[in-house]
């Protein structure tokens, strides 16, 4: 298919975003990692000069560094089971037999098109408001105090949103997934007396475990860089109760104005980023078909 | 117009050399066909003389000149694809005008020429459908048709009739053998169906992991051909080859002879049959010879012989015979 | 996977699948309750359903506000103007990588993934410093280029996908009908991937118009998009219950329907293809 003239002009098309991809990665990365190890404040910009390390030990010596560190973990880990369990069972559900499969389809599909400031805005004044709120109201309904979701259980609440939001990519992929299983081989199994829970276990869930995969993979890239519904509802807070990574240093760079404490901020991220991309690209690797 | 020369043509993929060479004079107006077994680069061989991948060294030659260097569309060849490879956006109309409209031909010049490869390929009442509308047959046909209006030095087909049935094959293939004697353009074509080659051929090149075996026509290749693997290539069902002491018997390493030069009834070799297809037209039966092997025979219709008989064969055709090379005596 | 079952199944499977549906969507679907209703009624304890004052005046109030339908009109802009300069990049390369493909091709692409993993924040710094010095800080121009960067994987991967799946043949014959390279992507390739071009353009629209990370910190007044609009506007003081719903309503309903209807092309585009 390739003769010479063709692959000359090949390469010259791709030259473009190649070139910026790489900037984009080199640059900026080179960049950060230059300020990291310098003294660099916004606010008393006379004062510079080299530290070495000491801005990423304020992060190491900082409490408030491991329980982002912890929440970061939470989020990704906890909306990642929530959504791919409760997804599977919903995928399944939506996939039987039922009437206006297709505008079912349309409602469970919804939340991922909300913009993430949006969706936490929903839930933080429409339903966890303690006062206006409809949960609260649901509380008084029942008699008892109103839970104050957003100061009690920050975290929770994040994780709980941001579900919310991801739940139907996750249902939407298996439920896709799961379409394009050959009915062929469900009924070989039900004519080989497979009860309806060993076709699940032994079929439907191998076929899933690409979707899931993907799903993992794709989700992960997205969780760890999670931050609209933060800085929306919680601002990290109560303290730091509901701080992950990535808001820590937004917060370095841009409310504290520290540039080297936010830039050292950064490349913890990435190492942390590539730790997790490295587990998951072996584990998962295989089975893209890339 | 139509004369095509290859000299010392190689061609490697990194390191695998996929044709080692090739030397191969086309006269003008010929039908030529490319066999050979699947992975023999006959493929290949086609897309180079097309310009669709570059030589790695060696030289093309069309009507005297070199055309190693040029881009498909200056060779002034067509090709028909095995899969057709129509527009699928474009109506049967737009898909033959289509190498017209790339070469700037005034319009009413091009109509003309799409009106009557339309007629001569029956398409003029599709002119307005989409390939997706189209049976196998009738894309095949526009196929061809594209290839046509270009009026090209010759005619590339890369085994066109794989993706029809049995019966639209047959159709086919005459069909485009009339078209080769109505135009009389040089016709290349690919094939690993070599009932194919010998109905449609003035001249076959069997191929072999890149290397041309034997160039000759039907019956020369059916009749002379030059090593085993010719031998057992040409003929269906495939040529008998025997070795060992029967084979020393006539001076050769391996002797072959073909099913059909095989009598039943009297004759040297006796043995037992094993399975036996009556066609009604023909017979074939598989006949376990003490001493010599397993026989293929093809006989007439009425030959009454089944499964565990016990029957005489003899010689009655050619004998061929090969050294130990596997090249004919 | 549907076969036959007794009608008495079929109404409790749709029953308990429309049950978890209406859930799952209760929380749109009160936004745009709410923001029908007057503010008293909004607020009202406890919640009024149907017996609601309905009324159309928030979406007026909203819209009238001097300010919210600049940010609107910012998020039109900036997802648009990425998402057409994405594609202006990445057409060639996925076209060169779909058909030419090279001995380090799968290599390139999945590098090109990587970089999407690599979390936003880890260059929050030299872009927002970057962006400061260039005078790009707080403009459309600065928001297209950091979107457009985030971006262009998931274009460039999306049509390398649908690319992929033009049969090569079908260039090759318009090469030996005599197509030049340029004829070739105009009158062949593009009218077969029109459909692909569409998708990923729809798909990466939704992705930049939610954006929520990068509107927020390159921008203050000027080029805030409706992210950073309701972002910062979340504390309900300056929008009361019903107006913040009708501004969430109108934030959020353009890309609901985009993405009602392009719920395929989101599968195929945010899994790289993996799943179809």
């Amino acid at each position: 298919m390739s003769t010479t003239s063709t692959r000359a002009a090949a390469r010259l098309m791709v030259a473009p975003s190649v070139i910026l991809l790489f900037i984009w990665m080199i640059v900026p990365l080179a960049m950060t990692v230059y300020f990291s190890f310098r003294l660099y404040r916004l606010l008393s910009p006379d004062r510079t000069g080299w530290v070495g390390f000491n801005n990423y030990m304020w992060f190491l010596n900082s409490p408030d560094f491991w329980t982002a560190i912890i929440n970061t973990l939470l989020l990704v880990g906890g909306v990642l089971i929530i959504t791919v369990v409760l997804g599977i069972l919903i995928a399944i559900l939506i996939d039987q037999p039922i009437w206006g499969q297709g505008p079912l389809r349309i409602l469970v599909i919804s939340p991922f098109f909300v913009m993430p400031p949006v969706a936490a805005s929903i839930w933080e004044n429409l339903f966890m408001h303690p006062q206006n709120g409809l949960l609260a109201a649901v509380s008084r309904g029942f008699g008892t105090e109103p839970i104050l979701y957003l100061e009690s259980y920050p975290m929770v609440s994040v994780i709980f949103i941001t579900s919310w939001e991801w739940l139907p990519f996750a249902t939407l992929i298996l439920l896709t997934a799961l379409q394009s299983m050959s009915s062929e081989q469900m009924e070989a199994a039900e004519m080989d007396g497979a009860s309806a829970f060993s076709r699940f276990r032994y079929l439907v869930l191998p076929h899933l475990s690409r979707a899931i995969t993907v799903v993992i993979l794709i989700q992960t890239i997205f969780l760890l860089g999670i931050f609209g519904e933060i800085f929306t509802t919680t601002q990290g807070g109560p303290g730091s109760a509901s701080t992950t990574l990535p808001y820590m240093i937004y917060k370095q760079a841009l409310i504290a104005k520290d540039i080297g404490r936010a830039a050292a901020g950064g490349i913890i991220a990435v190492i942390l980023a590539n730790i997790v991309a490295v587990f998951l690209m072996r584990a998962i690797g295989k089975h893209l078909d890339a | 117009m139509g004369q095509i020369t290859l000299t010392g043509v190689r061609k490697s993929f990194g390191e695998v050399d996929v044709i080692p060479g090739v030397d191969l004079d086309i006269n003008d107006g010929e039908f030529v066909v490319f066999v050979g077994p699947s992975g023999c680069g006959k493929s290949t061989l086609l897309r180079l003389i097309a310009g669709l991948e570059d030589t790695t060294s060696g030289t093309i030659s069309i009507d005297g000149k070199d055309a190693t260097a040029l881009p498909p569309a200056k060779r002034g060849l067509a090709m028909v694809f095995q899969s057709y490879a129509l527009y699928p956006h474009m109506s049967v109309k737009k898909n033959i005008g289509f190498p017209l409209k790339m070469a700037g031909m005034d319009p009413a010049e091009a109509e003309k020429r799409i009106q009557r490869a339309a007629s001569v390929l029956n398409l003029t009442n599709y002119l307005d459908r989409k390939p997706g509308q189209l049976s196998g047959g009738q894309r095949q046909r526009v196929a061809i048709g594209r290839a046509i209006v270009r009026e090209p030095a010759a005619f590339l087909f890369d085994e066109p009739l794989s993706n029809l049935d049995a019966a639209l094959r047959v159709g086919m293939r005459q069909e485009i053998s009339e078209l080769h004697q109505s135009l009389k353009t040089t016709m290349i074509y690919v094939t690993h169906d070599q009932v194919e080659a010998m109905t449609m051929a003035d001249k076959i090149v069997v191929l072999n992991a890149g290397r041309i075996e034997q160039v000759g026509s039907p019956l020369a290749l059916y009749h002379t051909p030059k090593n085993l693997f010719v031998a057992g290539f040409i003929g269906s069902p495939k040529m008998n080859l025997i070795t060992g002491a029967e084979a020393a018997k006539h001076g050769a390493h391996t002797i072959g002879i073909r099913p059909e030069h095989i009598t039943v009834g009297d004759g040297a070799w006796e043995g037992v049959v094993g399975l036996s297809e009556h066609l009604g037209s023909d017979s074939f039966i598989k006949v376990d010879v003490a001493g010599v092997g397993i026989i293929n025979v093809r006989g007439p219709g009425e030959l009454n012989v089944h499964h565990g008989d016990r029957i005489r064969l003899a010689p009655a055709g050619k004998i061929h015979r090969f050294d130990a090379n596997g090249m004919a005596l | 996977m549907a076969r036959a079952v007794t009608t008495q199944a079929k109404i409790a499977y749709t029953a308990a699948a429309w049950a978890v549906g209406l859930l799952i969507f209760f929380p749109v679907l009160w936004t745009i309750l709410t923001s029908l209703k007057t503010e008293v009624s909004a607020v009202a304890s406890p919640p009024e359903f149907l017996g609601a004052d309905w009324t159309l005046e928030n979406y007026a109030e909203v819209w009238q506000r001097s300010d919210y339908p600049r940010f609107f009109w910012n998020s039109v802009i900036i997802s648009v103007g990425s998402t057409l300069l994405g594609l202006a990049i990445a057409i060639p390369a996925a076209w060169s990588m779909a058909f030419v493909p090279g001995k380090r091709t799968k290599d390139l692409l999945m590098w090109m993934l990587s970089t999407k993993m690599m979390p936003a924040v880890g260059v929050l710094i030299p872009m927002y410093l970057i962006f400061q010095r260039t005078g790009l800080f707080d403009t459309h121009v600065g928001l297209i280029l950091a979107l457009m960067l985030m971006n262009l994987p998931i274009i460039i991967w999306m049509l390398y996908t649908y690319f992929k799946e033009i049969p090569g043949e079908i260039l090759e014959a318009a090469r030996m009908d005599g197509a030049s390279l340029r004829n070739e992507i105009i009158y062949v390739l593009t009218p077969m991937a029109i459909p692909g071009i569409a998708s990923t353009m729809l798909l990466n629209i939704i992705l930049a118009w939610n954006e929520a990370f990068w509107t927020i910190t390159l921008t203050t007044v000027n080029a805030a998009p409706l992210s950073a609009f309701i972002a910062s506007f979340s504390a309900p003081q300056g929008l009361f219950y019903a107006k913040l719903s009708a501004a969430s309503t109108m934030a959020i309903a353009p890309i609901l329907i985009v993405g009602w209807f392009s719920q395929k092309q989101l599968v195929r585009g945010l899994t790289f293809g993996a799943v179809k």
